[in-house]
């Protein structure tokens, strides 16, 4: 690790029993990477495009992993091991334990031991997750089938109220990253629980009273507001069945209690208090979201249910109890920060890695008890740093609202059971393309066995625990696909498939344009449109396409047009549009016998056209690198597009996104282009490589050199504004029905996608290879 | 002239003048007796009525539960313009239903007497006293009682001494002094009523006021789980426990965790920070003995109850607590502890102001309730 990037280590207070350390690598992995060849002087006919090589790249990524405190001295050797390099000498440390084990780490480390404030860590760490984690936040519903309902992150986090829970409870207010105020806390806490519930049953683990309290029935020891009035409080409206006074029953010594009904009274008595003095403080602050942390909450549903009803009665629902899914993690992640400050890890984004991180409750020893590993780390989140910042696309209508995902999995149990089985269905042949793709790795079959193994695994903790990484959706479930290839050393399984179709198509692509241009304008609208949906058909992540083109080879372009059912009134008919915003989707036909055509007209109508492709590779996606190659080989064979490309007219930006799906709230702020962003080595071999292979479209050239380059700042977003984008068009079924098929923007928008799966098809009222075509304008 | 004449008639009949407030651990009773007995009504009244009044007022203690606060007693007092004096007795609820067996016994139907009655109780039991009494409860609310027992008795005084009390210099034990408090301009204030559970009030004026919260670790929770955990059986002997334990030993206090004061928070080391806190580890609860835990038990929940109380001051933007129920019986800890925990924690802007009859101002308030309807 860097010098400057100190580990950060919450001890636990003594009330809690697990140590949790937070550190920064960087990690070396396997990434795409493509380049136009050398072409000069040869017959360029016979070869491929452009050269694909995997390349070995650094990113930064944050870990953080909880230990049992029994395992403290493994903890330690695990630092020193991994992490204290000759320049490290500091260790952060928070916690009520920092005191306790200031010594042992000391001695053993022999690094000097920083102690930070408890609760300014926390609230760093709780800053830092709010804002990087999507679906970090949920509120706990009992008696449903979504026990976890997650919340879409708001753009401004601040202000809030956190609980904390530990042996006592801390309330602070939290009004900016800098600035929070301890209002208040209660001595009633976990510890009360744990302390005096040890008492009353003579049980001596925290785990084991809660398991207590969850088979027990309050009514025997509370007095309820019935056994006071025979029934309910009329007058205050209070039921019957409210607590009148907790273990009033009790009194009458001569009754024996049993422990469950005991540790269950104490349950409700502690929670409904800590609930009632939130409410209270909350009201006090004007404040209506409380998020609840501490040892206490930590995984518990029991717990999480007492204090939500809690909140919900005293606030009568004005209030919203919250809960965080690495809440275990917020004071060894703010360690990290006090640390790290002079990096400023919050001018990054970061990313939850899907691949690397256990999901919620599986710190629950009764859920998940093979998660615990005999070295005692059993619970670890991993962060990636992503490229660049992320941040809202600008058209969108209303950003707190917008939810990309079309349908939730966590909340439709059939939804969920089909995509669950057909992702298992397709892991098998995911795998072995994957091994495929390397054909001259030695160990490819090996990684890509692990690989299945691992997405298997994950898959079926999804189908116990849906909601063990946030909201379950298809997206989701792509996207671990992804980083689990990605974890394996695959970071772009279908990059010579992509390469193959791409080439295929740019020597059709003359033809194409030739055939559209000598149709009269109404047809050649319609064969634009028609021409977009038919590429789009053309999708190797999509099982039934790719059983139609594994076992009919030449099912074709014509062909795919002839499926379609035909639809169409052209947008394209009214003034021309400013600015059109184009987020593609797959290589091959589809970008360049479908949207180019299509880029083209708009171009040929005086509209500018931004064209959107992924940072980085995600099944059969035309990356944006890949998306500079094809556009220079289009605009050496076409003077529109030449000519925009050099006039700026046509922009080539990265959305930020390695996903089939699109997010709109996160896309990228300071696209880079591929040339600048890679390492400077790289980038020169490719400029020359494009110089000499063609040398008389220097222009174009010098053109999209410029725009790379002068782009470098830029953002998406600021270009999109700066553009006055006034269309936006969605393609392809990740990133159009999947996500966004409900986004509401503020411009005109087309989303357009064939549907490649028969049950989507079903749930959507169509058949297999039907079009999504919605053309929506806002309301004025 | 007629009316009074009328009011006379309707008074004798009504007699004996009764409040009662049948909470969930205690009934509260307070008795009207009539010291201004004309030769000629004496004459006129009733052989039980005599009885009953004999009974109560020549005993202290009624069977082996029933006692009466000699010491709370209010002595020539005008009420309706009649001239007497006030009795409080208590006994606990389970006994409820010898009670109204004694009232039975004792022919109590026959007087043909209202009896006003509040608290829970007045609900739970309504049915017992119609088919074991042949009686028909008045049922009169218990906030609306409480509320206008408190006015009553805080206007009348307690025996010419001031009604309504403070501490000043709540926790030093040597300066520490009972002083008395005029509460002659109430309004606003806050009435935190503990009894087994715990009422808030926030009281605008006489008859405007509204319920702010309540919460269920009231005097039935400290006692509760003091049977549990000492196995003591009376309030009484808890409180005694009580008296001679050390929280500290159970509690986890600020210093325990910090070494000192938690200086970021402002959070003095003598702080609690989690009650029991200590006994989470075993070879301390081995350590501590039934007086420690009956502290630790009475310190946590008054602390909470003060805790609520000054939130809800603050949310309703009043500065004058008043601290009622029968949890402050006999329980000088916990209203030094409460007259000082309001003054820390609000920086001296809330006092804490407690009352002499503590647990009788329902029972009060119904008694009133009874002379309001005739």
């Amino acid at each position: 690790i860097p010098p400057d990037s100190l580990p950060g280590v919450s001890l636990p207070s003594l009330g809690g029993s697990l140590t949790k350390l937070a550190y920064y690598s960087t990690v070396q992995h396997k990434v795409a990477r493509v380049r136009s060849f050398d072409h000069s002087g040869k017959d360029i006919d016979n070869e491929p495009l452009y050269e694909i090589s995997v390349q070995e790249e650094i990113t930064a990524r944050l870990h953080f992993i909880k230990f049992e405190n029994t395992y403290i001295e493994t903890c330690l050797d695990f630092i020193k091991d991994h992490l204290v390099n000759t320049e490290t000498k500091v260790i952060k440390a928070t916690g009520g334990g920092a005191y306790k084990f200031k010594d042992l780490i000391e001695k053993k480390l022999g690094l000097k031991v920083d102690k930070e404030d408890v609760m300014t860590c926390l609230i760093k760490g709780c800053n830092f997750v709010l804002r990087n984690i999507p679906h970090e936040v949920f509120a706990y519903q009992k008696d449903s089938d979504t026990e976890f309902r997650f919340q879409t992150n708001h753009p401004n986090i601040f202000p809030y109220l956190l609980v904390n829970i530990g042996s006592g409870v801390s309330i602070v207010k939290v009004e900016s990253e800098d600035k929070f105020e301890w209002i208040g806390g209660s001595s009633i806490g976990g510890g009360t629980f744990w302390g005096l519930g040890a008492l009353l049953t003579k049980t001596k683990k925290f785990d084991e009273l809660l398991q207590l309290a969850s088979k027990g029935q309050h009514t025997n020891v509370d007095m309820l507001v019935k056994d006071v009035y025979g029934g309910a409080y009329q007058t205050l409206g209070l039921s019957g069945n409210l607590i009148a006074s907790s273990f009033g029953k009790s009194t009458t010594a001569d009754k024996e209690f049993s422990k469950e009904d005991m540790a269950k009274s104490l349950l409700h008595m502690i929670s409904n208090d800590i609930g009632q003095l939130a409410c209270l403080h909350a009201k006090l602050h004007n404040l209506d979201k409380i998020y609840f942390g501490g040892f206490f909450i930590r995984g518990h549903p029991v717990t999480m249910r007492t204090i939500t009803y809690s909140i919900n009665f005293f606030s009568k629902g004005e209030v919203q109890a919250l809960f965080l899914r690495h809440e275990g993690y917020l004071g060894a992640i703010g360690a990290f920060l006090k640390g790290a400050e002079q990096d400023n890890p919050n001018q990054y984004s970061w990313g939850e890695n899907y691949a690397g991180s256990s999901g919620l409750m599986s710190t629950s020893p009764d859920v998940s008890p093979l998660q615990r590993t005999r070295s005692g780390t059993f619970d670890m989140l991993e962060m990636d740093r992503l490229e660049r910042p992320l941040v809202n696309l600008p058209l969108l209508k209303d950003p707190s609202t917008y939810i990309p995902d079309t349908v939730d999995l966590t909340d439709d149990a059939m939804a969920r059971k089909y995509w669950l089985t057909c992702f298992e269905e397709a892991l098998d042949g995911v795998a072995k393309r994957a091994a495929a793709s390397q054909p001259d790795s030695v160990d490819a079959q090996e990684r890509a066995e692990k690989f299945r193994q691992k997405y298997w695994n994950k898959l079926q903790t999804l189908r116990q625990q849906p909601f063990a990484y946030g909201t379950l959706t298809v997206r989701s479930l792509l996207d671990t696909r992804e980083h689990c290839l990605n974890e394996f050393s695959f970071p772009d399984p279908y990059s010579k498939v992509k390469q193959k179709e791409n080439g295929i198509a740019l020597k059709c692509f003359q033809s194409v344009i030739e055939s559209l241009d000598s149709l009269d304008w109404e047809e050649r609208q319609f064969a634009l449109v028609k021409g977009l949906l038919a590429g789009n058909v053309f999708d190797w992540g999509a099982k039934a396409v790719s059983d139609v083109l594994e076992s009919e080879p030449q099912f074709g372009f014509e062909e795919a047009k002839s499926k379609l059912q035909g639809k169409g009134r052209s947008l394209l008919e009214g003034p021309p549009h400013k600015c059109a915003l184009i987020f593609a989707d797959n290589s091959g036909i589809d970008i360049i016998l479908g949207v180019f055509p299509f880029v083209r007209e708009l171009l040929s109508r005086g509209t500018e056209v931004i064209l959107a492709c992924n940072s980085g590779p995600a099944l059969n996606d035309v990356t944006y690198s890949e998306s500079l190659i094809v556009t220079e080989r289009i605009a050496a064979m076409d003077p529109v597009i030449h000519s925009a490309l050099r006039d700026e007219k046509l922009l080539l930006v990265q959305t930020g996104s390695s996903s089939p799906c699109l997010d709109l709230r996160y896309v990228g702020k300071a696209p880079l282009c591929g040339l600048c962003a890679s390492a400077a080595g790289w980038s020169e071999v490719w400029l020359w490589s494009v110089a000499v292979l063609w040398p008389c479209s220097g222009h174009a050239v010098a053109a999209l050199t410029a725009l790379c380059c002068s782009r470098l700042d830029q953002g998406l977003a600021v270009l999109v504004r700066e553009r006055q984008t006034d269309l936006v068009v969605i393609e392809g079924m990740g990133r159009a029905i999947h996500t966004n098929y409900y986004a509401v923007l503020r411009c005109e928008s087309l989303k357009l996608a064939v549907i490649k799966n028969s049950w989507l098809a079903d749930r959507l009222g169509g058949k297999i290879f039907s079009v999504i075509f919605k053309y929506e304008v806002p309301c004025k | 002239g007629y009316l009074q004449k009328a009011k006379k008639i309707i008074m004798k009949t009504f007699f004996p003048w009764f409040g009662l407030d049948i909470g969930g651990t205690l009934v509260k009773l307070v008795y009207f007796e009539p010291k201004d007995i004309t030769a000629e009504e004496e004459e006129e009244e009733v052989e039980n009525l005599k009885s009953i009044r004999k009974y109560l007022t020549s005993n202290v203690a009624y069977g082996s539960t029933g006692i009466r606060d000699v010491h709370l007693e209010l002595r020539d007092l005008t009420l309706c313009g009649r001239k007497g004096n006030l009795h409080f007795i208590r006994f606990p609820t389970h006994d409820m239903p010898a009670f109204i067996q004694m009232g039975s016994e004792k022919h109590f139907s026959s007087l043909h007497t209202t009896l006003c009655a509040t608290g829970g109780g007045a609900y739970k039991f309504e049915q017992d006293f119609r088919t074991m009494g042949d009686l028909e409860l008045c049922k009169l609310d218990e906030l609306d009682c409480l509320i206008k027992g408190v006015l009553y008795i805080d206007s009348v005084g307690f025996n010419g001494h001031s009604e309504c009390y403070y501490f000043e210099n709540p926790t030093d034990a040597e300066r520490c002094q009972k002083l008395p408090f005029n509460l002659e301009n109430p309004y606003p204030l806050l009435l935190v009523n503990i009894g087994s559970g715990v009422s808030i009030l926030a009281v605008y004026s006489k008859d405007n006021y509204k319920r702010v919260t309540g919460t269920s670790l009231g005097g039935g929770t400290f006692f509760g789980l003091c049977c549990l955990l000492t196995g003591c059986s009376t309030f009484e002997e808890a409180l005694e426990m009580a008296s001679h334990g050390d929280s500290t030993k159970v509690d986890k206090l600020v210093r325990d965790i910090y070494g000192g004061d938690y200086e970021r928070f402002g959070l003095p080391g003598w702080a609690v920070a989690s009650s029991f806190g200590n006994m989470m580890s075993k070879e301390k609860r081995e350590s501590v003995s039934k007086e420690d835990l009956a502290r630790a038990t009475l310190i946590t929940i008054t602390n909470n109850i003060g805790s609520i109380a000054r939130m809800c001051a603050l949310n309703e933007n009043i500065n004058r607590v008043v601290f009622v129920g029968n949890f402050l019986r006999i329980n000088t800890i916990s209203m030094r502890l409460l007259a000082y925990a309001l003054d820390y924690w609000s920086k001296g802007q809330l006092k804490a102001l407690f009352l002499e009859h503590e647990g009788y101002f329902g029972a009060v308030g119904a008694l009133l309730g009874l002379l309001d309807s005739a």
